[in-house]
């Protein structure tokens, strides 16, 4: 990851890139408005928000009694499952299932989690060759690229480019009409998924009180992901947990119609252990790899622990205006978007996202779209908190806001400073605006005009009304 | 009924019509309008920058000065929608400011919020024969829940011709401080609203927050576009006569 350059340097890059800024507005209009859609018409949609917060609450309060019900249940099963505190434990166990298997193929399935370890970076040293199969995932894979958007992973790349990534990789007499491109990917997939050892999924919910692995998906790839290679690897945060079936038929409507608008996924599956005797199908060993990777970190703090709640949905980076400016590739992490401005620098926990807070006007559409009310803005302010009271702020901030802490807690030495301001902006001033790059307000001018200071404030004129020399 | 007014500092310093028309209102009202000195600012712009104790210094002088108000009013959905939403829990510290923190909280409204919910008073008369569209502030309708109330007064005002803004709902990239660290996203956001604005047809874009405001306003101007930037307060007492000597 990009970590060295801050956000606003890649944010500078970002802006410049017309083809992404199309490619974000394009398909972020037409899932927010699909969303708009489905939710108006299954109704009762604020209703159903606080039944998810109230259910995701409840299971992160008592994630420890639920977690250990859910391993309970998958041993019990015959799936193997390893609790990892960080990356490189759970990148442990992947080397030792892909050396007891003598491994050479992986099908993916998409899977955050493993983004989030670096995975297949991590395969591919060890000699395996990896192959994404969800569509989006697998147009990132080829361009070497990562993916840009929590659900929708080549948001950012348009039709064009696509066309030439499956060219390089063997496509012939391709269009850009979807059919094509998609009946390629088709068939290049299909190899993949009936020669691979190990097939890796991620997890969208692990429900406690059966072991059972929920799998959202509208391409039908992670069930031969799941199925079809001998050995199952699944990857879950150690939050994705919902207490009973009966939960996840509330998150069947959340997740779908919060993240692209559809009123019900294309494919969910259940799965529930490795193949059992006289199972047509499915794969002869499971492993589930349940991470904590500073998750745990959030559990107990007020401010931060309701960020656990998350169901991954995108429907936050969606209505995001910063996220349509910049896409997702400017926040140099994992997830990107307010979800990721708020999670990045505490999964983290060190210096490397710090500025990811900073990339927010604050507008609050995060809050208001998130299907479990995270209150993303709220986080937001209290990272930046966090990172004042870590470091004392940035020199030239901290300066500014110790004046305005003086001149503002006193009106005298408040209206003394408009009134110097006044005569300072002097010459800048032309036509009621100032257009000059000066000092601090040079971001502001160079596109907008600044406002000119009056003749005279509000207090002056009800000073001068209350004396009665002007008649209001 | 008494009212006392909080200006905000950004219309106190830079836009003062605003502040004037904001007042007018209230009197036209029957309100018996006091403006206390001791106020400045509602901390926001430290506190959203994450210097919380700058913030509760400067968000004191609100206490002190509307500690004996029955009734705060303010022509700015974002400075009230602090009060109402982080003044409780930044004074949780210091009990007996958190319980002034708290009385306040109860007591302030955003202008429309109050002409409409608390007074009943949706007609100030007068005619208004311009197209006009509407631009919601995301901390008065997404922070303190102020939607309907600014399109309820302009529904009366006659000769008023409301057009959509699209993307109504977008942040105008503003954001106080976001504006000048970020200034680059920022004002990409307000480039993206203005084009909405100019879209929309409008003469007159109006909405209830001055930082909104000067933003989009500040683009437009740069942009050499033709289109009018109004107060929601501004445009009301221009509307209903009130305002002579502001335009004078």
């Amino acid at each position: 990851m990009n970590t060295k350059s801050s956000v606003r340097d890649r944010a500078k890059v970002a802006l410049g890139d017309d083809f992404l800024r199309g490619a974000v507005h394009f398909t972020t209009d037409r899932l927010r408005n699909r969303k708009q859609a489905v939710t108006e018409d299954f109704g009762h949609w604020e209703a159903w928000r606080d039944r998810g917060e109230a259910i995701r609450r409840h299971t992160i309060e008592h994630l420890d009694f639920y977690l250990a019900q859910f391993a309970d249940n998958l041993e019990r099963l015959g799936a193997h499952v390893h609790f990892c505190a960080d990356a490189r434990e759970a990148l442990d166990v992947v080397t030792d299932i892909v050396h007891t298997k003598a491994a050479r193929r992986v099908v993916k399935s998409k899977s955050m989690v493993t983004e989030e370890i670096h995975l297949n970076h991590h395969l591919e040293e060890l000699g395996v060759e990896v192959v994404e199969t969800d569509l989006g995932e697998y147009i990132v894979q080829l361009a070497g690229e990562t993916p840009s958007h929590i659900i929708i992973p080549a948001i950012h790349k348009t039709r064009e480019q696509i066309k030439a990534l499956f060219e390089a990789d063997g496509g012939e007499n391709l269009t850009t009409e979807t059919r094509d491109l998609v009946a390629f990917a088709r068939r290049r997939l299909r190899e993949m998924y009936l020669t691979a050892d190990i097939g890796i999924t991620g997890c969208n919910f692990a429900i406690a009180d059966t072991g059972s692995i929920a799998l959202f998906t509208n391409e039908g790839n992670a069930d031969l992901v799941a199925n079809l290679p001998k050995t199952h690897i699944v990857f879950m945060g150690m939050e994705r947990i919902l207490p009973t079936l009966a939960d996840l038929e509330v998150f069947a409507h959340l997740l779908p119609k919060s993240a692209t608008g559809q009123n019900t996924i294309t494919y969910l599956s259940l799965i529930t252990g490795p193949r059992r005797a006289g199972d047509g199908d499915g794969p002869e060993e499971m492993h589930v790899v349940i991470l904590d990777n500073g998750r745990s970190r959030q559990l107990g703090d007020p401010d931060f622990q309701a960020v656990l709640h998350c169901i991954r949905c995108g429907a936050c980076l969606n209505v995001c205006p910063v996220y349509r400016q910049i896409g997702g590739h400017a926040y140099g992490s994992v997830y990107p978007g307010p979800i990721g401005a708020v999670l990045s620098p505490l999964l983290e926990g060190g210096e490397a996202y710090q500025d990811l807070p900073y990339a927010s006007s604050l507008c609050g559409a995060c809050y208001e779209a998130c299907p479990v009310k995270i209150p993303l803005h709220d986080m937001l302010v209290k990272e930046r908190q966090q990172f004042v009271a870590k470091t004392g702020g940035k020199t030239g901030e901290k300066a500014a806001f110790a004046a305005y802490r003086v001149t503002f807690a006193d009106h005298r030495r408040y209206l003394g400073a408009i009134r110097l301001a006044r005569r300072l902006q002097g010459g800048f001033a032309k036509g009621g605006v100032i257009r000059a790059k000066i000092g601090p307000l040079a971001g502001w001018t160079d596109r907008r005009d600044f406002p000119a200071l009056g003749q005279q404030t509000f207090r002056e004129w009800w000073m001068e009304r209350k004396r009665g020399t002007r008649r209001g | 009924m008494k009212v006392s007014l909080f200006v905000t500092c950004i219309v106190d310093a830079a836009f003062p019509r605003v502040g004037i028309a904001t007042t007018r209102l209230l009197e036209a009202s029957g309100c018996e309008v006091d403006f206390p000195i001791g106020q400045t600012c509602c901390g926001q712009p430290a506190f959203n920058s994450g210097y919380a104790d700058e913030a509760r210094h400067v968000a004191r002088t609100l206490l002190e000065a509307f500690a004996d108000a029955d009734a705060v009013v303010s022509p700015s959905g974002s400075c009230v929608g602090m009060i109402r939403h982080y003044y409780p829990s930044l004074f949780a510290g210091d009990p007996a400011l958190a319980q002034a923190a708290q009385r306040l909280a109860d007591k302030t409204y955003e202008l429309s919020q109050f002409l409409v919910r608390r007074l009943e008073k949706v007609d100030f008369g007068g005619r208004f024969p311009h197209r006009v569209t509407f631009h919601p502030s995301c901390h008065g309708s997404r922070l303190l829940g102020v939607r309907d109330e600014p399109l309820e007064l302009l529904r009366h005002v006659r000769d008023l011709e409301l057009v959509d803004l699209p993307y109504a709902r977008d942040c105008c990239g503003f954001g106080g401080t976001f504006s000048v660290k970020m200034s680059e996203i920022s004002s990409s956001m307000a480039a993206e609203k203005a084009e909405n604005v100019v879209a929309s047809g409008a003469e007159v874009l109006v909405s209830t927050d001055m930082g909104c405001l000067m933003n989009i306003g500040g683009t437009l101007s740069r942009r050499g576009a033709r289109v009018r930037v109004m107060h929601l307060a501004e445009l009301l007492a221009e509307a209903a006569g009130l305002t002579e000597e502001v335009t004078a």
